[in-house]
């Protein structure tokens, strides 16, 4: 059959065998053919494995567990864990009314079990009796619920003593199911949990050492008692292992069982946790381990990062926390990507205990945001992003912002949001936010978020003095890169608002190059970018209203300013042709007022449009109807309708198509609202 | 905690051995299986592989080819854990709090273990004997958590059903 499915080309054809095969085995459990069962088992787990419902195949499972014989147990065993699972045992409990389901599947299961636990304690002992046990036990240590968790604990219980290891160890792990089903129970197996700990055989051990970790973790009584009774035990088991001699069985690598040694320092660093005398007891133990394992294979390397993670999450001791954060710099430095990524890793969970010693790899940790590995990149920028603070901000946003220059196009996203956030928590100062944003936007500015933008739009309002340079440096980056549309939007907001500072070359800082700009070339921008086809209706509607700006700030130039606002009047775009028509009368009949109303656009508040940002203010746009109520009765009729339009744009019957741009758009200019209308009144 | 799956996937991206120790519905699994599929095959397929023959082993399964990326990839909230033995791809899903550098060794003991027991083991011995596959699989693993890593120990109870039948 498994050739047949292989042979398949297509998914029908797959589909097909599948079918006639899934029917063929219905065949056979119906005729109850004893030889066949367990092969037919073996086909349903593939079936099921390529994704088919195989539910009918779980009443066989029941009859081959029933069987006696070894190999036919076996799997029966395996087909129940695969096909059978707690939720399909739940359906079946509900369903059990129907026909092909006389007695419910649970019960039957639980019963299976019990039987067998019965009848394997009572009749002697023997040798293929011990496997079963362990079928059975692994079998509930997969699938048992809380009802079997409560039913069948006290057998679990009894068989943690059980005479053949391999049984205890099943039964350990079994447990740890069981008391994750019903965390009550744990308190029933400290004594025996803490007995397996002083077992030798490896098995029984690492499950043992499991079972105590889980039972640390959902009972506080075990934790204590571990604790006391457990930490010196422990400590000796880890010391023996690390100076075992060499046995093949257990080998990796030239290291004894690293598994071991890895759930060992995992159960330590459960009980030093918080405990200043536990975490004494191991401090010995732990520094053998940091400095004594090898680090040349990746066994070895295991164990040290296990070591290093307990290291840092015990209770404080200076020498030891050094120890591990060299390990941590030399796993940074090694060639290997695997370990990289865990050095990685786990500095991120060290900066919160000593971000001192962590910002020493900084250069290093730099080097893997660069590195070609997504995985890597990722970890290590977070870790970058941990470690900014006011001194460091400056360069490494500048390290930061150069490699975005040269970055993946799928990692950009990330980066750029993760510097915007940099920058505007750490900024000392104005003018270097602004820098940093214009870099932001001009090289990634079709990856920067909306609100984004939008505070870039807001500090610049609020920062007078620098209205000059910024204009002018955006006017700078609009020459070279058109194509970033929150940097084309930034741009035309503040050449429409500071356009005759842009001219005149007002506030010249003593930095800046001297730019001579002219009017007709501040136009040509703002046209470009309306005419532009790459841009989006956010920003061509936002240079329609720069353009409407200039045409005060440039009285000379408002004919050709009228001109392009004229193209617009029949565009598709109903928000287009909206503005333009209503600019264009604006321009045309209503010039006494127009300098009032394009005047500058009042200091946004910051505070405000943080607090709404976080959605923690309510929006405090006025009303669309206010202003077009207490409007004087010196202005027309006609023009209300187009003021109010104008200064509300995003009132219900104007489309918004990009509605998270069209929002700014509403924030800036309905904060315009009050003042404007106060100036007619 | 633990080990939350165990995959294995030939290079055409088919699954040949899945066992999962949470419960997900067959949707579910068939598209956690093709996300996860997609995203580690396309990383390995980015780089040119360094060949790294393993001292111990030196027949062709056990040639690992080990390429630049690193073997670690999150996917919604799993770390995966993969490693490429020639046409066969080990994936290992597994919760935050695991050590990802044990699991890579213990899909290394897990091809040896097999190696052991079907001698050069490759893609095809692992598809006509799934059942021994799980079997093994689950000698190692249960509910998640390591329970043996000696092979011998792992192998004898399925010695003991080849010799029975």
């Amino acid at each position: 059959m498994i050739r047949a499915i292989r042979a398949c080309k297509t998914a029908a054809e797959e589909r097909t065998v599948v079918r006639k095969e899934c029917a063929a085995i219905r065949d056979t459990i119906n005729e109850n053919d004893q030889d066949y069962r367990h092969r037919n088992l073996a086909k349903l787990m593939f079936i099921h494995m390529l994704g088919y419902p195989t539910h009918f195949g779980q009443m066989e499972c029941l009859k081959l567990i029933a069987s006696p014989g070894f190999p036919e147990k076996r799997i029966g065993y395996l087909g129940l864990m695969l096909l059978l699972d707690e939720r399909q045992e739940v359906l079946m409990l509900v369903t059990n009314s129907l026909k092909q389901y006389p007695v419910s599947i649970r019960n039957s299961f639980c019963f299976c079990i019990l039987a067998f636990f019965y009848s394997d304690f009572q009749t002697n002992l023997n040798h293929t009796n011990q496997y079963i046990v362990g079928l059975a036990l692994c079998a509930l240590g997969n699938i048992c619920s809380a009802e079997m968790a409560r039913d069948l604990a006290p057998e679990v219980e009894r068989l943690l003593q059980f005479r053949d290891p391999n049984v205890r160890k099943k039964a350990a792990l079994c447990t740890i199911r069981i008391i994750k089903k019903v965390p009550d129970l744990a308190e029933n197996f400290i004594n025996s949990a803490a007995g397996l700990l002083r077992e030798k055989h490896h098995g029984v051990l690492i499950t043992g050492v499991q079972l105590c970790t889980e039972l640390s973790k959902v009972c506080g009584e075990a934790l204590e008692y571990f604790r006391m009774k457990c930490t010196e035990g422990l400590v000796r088991n880890l010391k023996d292992l690390v100076n075992s001699p060499y046995s093949p069985e257990y080998d990796v690598g030239g290291i004894t069982d690293p598994f071991l040694h890895i759930r060992l320092l995992k159960l330590l660093r459960v009980l030093g946790e918080g405990d200043a005398d536990a975490s004494d007891c191991m401090n010995d133990i732990l520094a053998q381990v940091a400095t004594k394992t090898e680090s040349n294979k990746v066994a070895g390397n295991a164990i040290l990062y296990e070591c290093v993670q307990t290291i840092m999450s015990v209770e404080d001791n200076g020498g030891l926390r050094v120890l591990a954060i060299n390990i941590l710099g030399r796993f940074l430095s090694n060639r290997d990507n695997n370990i990289r990524y865990v050095a990685l890793n786990m500095l991120i969970k060290a900066v919160a205990a000593d971000a001192q010693a962590v910002q020493r790899h900084r250069a290093t940790i730099l080097e893997c945001v660069k590195d070609s590995d997504a995985s890597i990149q990722k970890r290590a920028l977070e870790l970058v992003y941990s470690l900014v603070n006011e001194s460091n901000v400056k360069s490494l946003t500048k390290e930061l912002i150069d490699y975005l220059e040269v970055s993946d196009q799928d990692f950009r996203g990330d980066l750029t949001s993760k510097i915007c956030s940099i920058v505007a928590k750490f900024a000392p100062e104005k003018i270097w936010y602004i820098d940093q944003m214009l870099k932001v936007l001009s090289e990634a500015g079709n990856f920067v978020k909306d609100e984004v933008w939008h505070s870039v739009i807001v500090v610049i309002s609020n920062a007078s003095d620098l209205h000059g340079y910024t204009v002018r440096a955006l006017y700078r980056a609009l020459q070279t890169s058109v194509e970033q549309e929150s940097l084309v939007r930034v741009a035309v907001w503040c050449i429409g608002e500071y356009g005759d500072i842009l001219v005149k070359n007002v506030g010249m800082l003593d930095l800046e190059d001297p730019i001579t700009v002219t009017e007709s070339d501040a136009l040509d921008v703002v046209e470009m970018t309306v005419k532009r086809h790459a841009s989006d209706l956010t920003t061509k509607a936002m240079a329609l209203v720069a353009l409407l700006k200039l045409c005060s700030r440039f009285p000379s130039c408002s004919e050709r300013i009228r001109n392009v606002i004229i193209q617009y009047k029949g565009n598709l775009l109903l928000e287009l042709q909206q503005r333009s028509i209503e600019f264009n009368r604006i321009i045309a009949n209503y010039q006494n007022i127009r300098s009032i109303l394009v005047e500058r656009m009042p200091v946004l508040d910051e505070a405000n449009f943080v607090g709404r940002r976080d959605g923690s203010l309510p929006g405090t746009a006025s009303t669309p109807t206010g202003p077009s109520v207490n409007l004087p009765n010196g202005v027309t009729k006609t023009s209300v309708a187009p003021l109010v339009d104008l200064l509300d744009l995003n009132s219900d019957e104007a489309p918004a198509p990009s509605s998270s741009g069209g929002d700014l758009l509403q924030d800036l200019l309905g904060v315009d609202l009050p003042s404007t209308s106060e100036q007619f009144g | 905690m633990g080990i939350r799956f165990v995959l294995m996937v030939n290079k055409q991206g088919q699954t040949r051995l899945a066992q999962y120790y949470e419960y997900l519905t067959i949707e579910e699994r068939r598209a956690l299986e093709g996300e996860i599929v997609r995203k580690c095959l396309a990383r390995t397929e980015q780089q040119p592989f360094l060949i790294v023959v393993d001292k111990i082993d030196l027949h062709m399964w056990l040639i690992l080819f080990h390429c630049g990326q690193c073997s670690f990839v999150e996917h919604r909230n799993y770390k995966i854990v993969y490693r490429r033995y020639a046409s066969l791809f080990f994936l290992v899903g597994v919760d935050d709090g695991e050590n990802e550098l044990a699991i890579l060794e213990f899909i290394h003991l897990l091809v040896e273990t097999m190696d052991r027991h079907f001698g050069n083991v490759c893609e095809l011995d692992i598809m006509f004997h799934l059942e021994k596959a799980h079997f093994m699989l689950e000698e190692m693993v249960m509910n998640g958590c390591i329970v043996e890593t000696s092979k011998s120990n792992i192998l004898t109870p399925i010695q003991l059903i080849d010799k029975t039948s």
